[in-house]
């Protein structure tokens, strides 16, 4: 047991343990795959969901029963973009302690990606992160790159990666600069009906930008990305796909023209999927008045004309995906001057609430909506069969207290990264139980 | 009288009324400066470091100066002579030099930023003496002194400020303070040499030098680094000179009282022809006079003498 002092409580995850039966009552259940969203009882048995119903039916008996009342019960959440930083650089993360806090966020999947070091660029290390991984509480999906060493030269074996357990291949952190090789790795990808994960950057146009290029970045003197560096990209890979016919998904989007692109593409039939993260839903580059470090990501936070435009790409279904692109550091690499700071932000422990508060709460985006963009649609982009409620799948619910009223306080992060943005933020809505296999391996307790 | 700010971090949101105490208190010391004796205690027993991460003949000198003429100790401090170069982080340089018990702390380094960052790992008072593209008020509030000492205002004056908007802290800084002081400011540069939307600086922006000189009472020129070409923002210094550059032709068509400031180091034959630097238009020293008497000012106010002036 992990317990912190705000009460939050992680259980230890034994996939040997006996899988005991469960009844949760009275929750309203979110399941959007099978347009379910109401007061319902769901019956877990052998770790697996076993009914759901008005009632329980008769002979059903629990070992133990959770009262959901006033609580959502939805599928287990997955976040498809984090970087769980092992191999090589356990001091900022490792598989143990990023899906602790996946856990701790209400996520009972992770994506990782493969920009550690060694790179996942080969069956070796997929095998790696898999087996580090089994005994965590949160599954754990590894995307491998798309090019050895993410050098953007040579296409890494995506069919022994496929084999070891990726579920996707992808370079962030940086575009596969060269069109032809992302061409071929398009065309490739199709032999294993997996998705290329494309980070969209024009490196000559973003090269030594450190924030948005704008009014801002001309503001505060600091060196800009402009939106268009992102766009360029967004477009060739769309036009890429469409020309090959393979499945992409672009990682963090972040402008206004990349919504407009991906819409267009989408009602063009190009088998094109995205997500976007909830600090460009929640904060802008005027945010970045006092320099803060802890603000400072790739893509970097844009203007709000930008953040309109993603609000209402989730909204119309543009945006399929909400992820964190959870990205921790030392401090060392934060507690520096704007231009010396890393890239990257945390998000694991903080999604969820911040997208209930800025979204939800706000009625920007209904319940259920959130469900398909933070479990369904993920878990489908991926080809897993997470993401709903039906009879029959793996136990792994997460249960919201959509009231919960609480300040974000990065000194219980069960991250080793404090580089979040929203310390300090008070925020409504969090995970109350986190439910994998059938087995609490999450719980929050207390109201505050 | 005192500022109503503890750091000099930039002059954006500095009010018309800390400037113009600065300006009221630069024009005393300037008288200082032309007596025999050009030494004043005001600041005896109070230690400023000079905190240099990028290179500097000028501001350091100037900065310097000022502090011994206020009998301040001055303590110098740059990038060859530090441990930076053995990789110490910035904040914890500061906190050692904290350590050693000091007061003010003048700063210019090549990133934006930085003094804002010193203002959170430290109590002492920071001076921001250029801070990457961001600000560099000192240079400003010395451009505005010398317009003021030479034509008796500010208010209502139209400061034509020309070459590369883009990399220039100081054309941020005077566009904040002189626009704080109700002047008309007009930035002007090629297209490639402007910063992305800079109507944010408030400001009016031109790339025709014609239109920009159009009714102004001062010219102030920028140096032209020779990277830039290198990096692919203009062809040629040839082209350049002809579009941005100011010569005695152009001078001529202009009226007999208006004045040609530089913040330095000028590039000669560029973006200013040699007789226009050296000619009865130029201003270009007085601005280095001024900058101590300034900077004085700066340092006087910030360091607590404000309040029993």
């Amino acid at each position: 047991m992990l317990e912190k002092k705000n009460g939050q409580i992680l259980y230890p995850f034994d996939p040997a343990a006996p899988k005991r039966s469960m009844l949760i009552k009275n929750g309203r259940v979110i399941d959007p795959a099978n347009s379910i969203d109401e007061t319902l009882c769901v019956g877990v048995d052998q770790g697996r969901i076993a009914w759901l119903a008005k009632e329980p039916p008769p002979g059903f008996a629990a070992h133990m029963e959770i009262d959901a009342e006033g609580l959502w019960v939805t599928p287990g959440l997955m976040d498809m973009h984090v970087h769980l930083r092992e191999p090589g650089r356990e001091d900022k993360e490792t598989i143990e302690t990023g899906t602790q806090a996946a856990c701790a966020g209400g996520f009972t999947a992770v994506a990782c990606m493969p920009n550690t070091n060694p790179v996942l660029d080969e069956e070796s290390k997929i095998r790696y992160v898999a087996q580090r991984a089994q005994d965590c509480s949160c599954r754990v999906f590894p995307i491998g790159s798309i090019t050895k060493a993410l050098a953007g030269e040579e296409l890494s074996p995506f069919g022994e990666m496929v084999r070891a357990g990726a579920r996707a291949v992808s370079d962030d952190g940086k575009s596969v600069r060269k069109s032809n090789i992302m061409k071929n790795a398009l065309n490739y990808s199709k032999s294993f009906g997996i998705p290329v994960i494309c980070h969209c950057e024009d490196n000559d146009l973003s090269h030594g930008g450190h924030m948005n290029e704008g009014a801002m970045s001309s503001l505060l003197g600091v060196w800009g990305q402009p939106s268009i560096a992102e766009e360029i990209i967004v477009s060739r890979d769309v036009l890429l796909a469409q020309y090959t016919g393979a499945r992409i998904h672009i990682a963090h989007v972040s402008t206004a023209g990349s919504v407009r692109i991906i819409r267009e593409a989408k009602k063009q039939g190009v088998a094109v999927t995205c997500e976007t993260c909830p600090h460009y839903l929640a904060l802008t580059d005027a945010d970045l008045a006092s320099y803060n470090t802890n603000m400072k990501m790739n893509p970097p936070l844009r203007t709000k004309k930008d953040q309109e435009a993603l609000l209402a790409g989730l909204a119309d279904g543009t945006i399929d995906v909400i992820a964190s692109d959870h990205a921790p550091h030392v401090s060392e690499e934060k507690d520096v001057e704007f231009d010396a700071a890393a890239f990257g932000v945390i998000g694991l422990e903080t999604s969820l609430p911040v997208i209930m508060t800025y979204l939800i709460e706000k009625k920007l985006l209904r319940p259920s909506q959130l469900v398909e963009k933070m479990s369904l649609l993920p878990n489908r982009i991926l080809g897993l069969g997470g993401g709903t409620l039906s009879a029959g799948r793996f136990a792994d619910i997460t249960i919201i207290d959509p009231k919960a009223r609480w300040t974000i306080d990065s000194r219980y992060f069960y991250s080793k990264g404090r580089n979040t943005p929203f310390d300090g933020l008070e925020v409504q809505g969090r995970a109350k139980y986190t439910i994998l296999g059938g087995i609490i391996v999450y719980e929050r307790r207390g109201t505050s | 009288m005192s500022l109503s700010i503890n750091h000099l971090l930039g002059l954006k949101g500095v009010s018309e009324k800390d400037i113009t105490l600065i300006l009221d208190t630069a024009d005393n010391f300037y008288e200082v400066l032309q007596r025999e004796i050009k030494q004043v205690p005001t600041l005896k027993g109070i230690t400023i470091v000079n905190l240099f991460y990028e290179n500097s003949t000028r501001t350091r000198i100037s900065f310097e100066l000022a502090e011994k003429r206020l009998s301040a100790s001055p303590l110098n401090f740059s990038t060859s002579t530090s441990s930076v170069s053995k990789g110490e982080s910035l904040r914890d340089t500061m906190r050692n030099i904290e350590a050693m018990k000091i007061d003010m702390v003048v700063v210019r380094h090549g990133a934006a930023g930085v003094p804002a960052f010193l203002t959170r790992c430290t109590n002492a008072t920071i001076i921001n003496a250029g801070d990457g593209l961001h600000e560099h008020p000192t240079q400003a509030l010395l451009d505005m002194m010398t317009i003021r000492q030479k034509l008796g205002k500010l208010k209502g004056l139209k400061v034509a400020i020309i070459g590369d908007i883009l990399h220039s802290r100081v054309a941020r800084s005077n566009a904040w303070g002189m626009s704080a002081m109700g002047m008309k400011v007009v930035l002007c540069g090629p297209p490639t040499l402007l910063p992305q939307h800079p109507e944010c600086l408030g400001v009016e922006v031109t790339d025709n030098m014609d239109k920009a000189l159009d009714g102004a009472n001062v010219i102030m020129m920028l140096r032209l680094q020779m990277e830039r070409q290198n990096a692919g923002l203009f062809p040629s210094i040839r082209e350049y000179r002809e579009r941005y550059g100011l010569d005695l032709e152009k001078l001529s068509k202009l009226p007999r009282d208006i004045i040609v400031m530089h913040p330095g180091p000028i590039n000669r034959g560029i973006e200013l022809a040699s007789n226009v630097a050296d000619g009865e238009h130029s201003v270009i020293l007085d601005q280095v006079t001024n900058g101590v008497a300034v900077r004085m000012a700066v340092l006087y106010l910030l360091g607590g003498g404000g309040d029993n002036a």
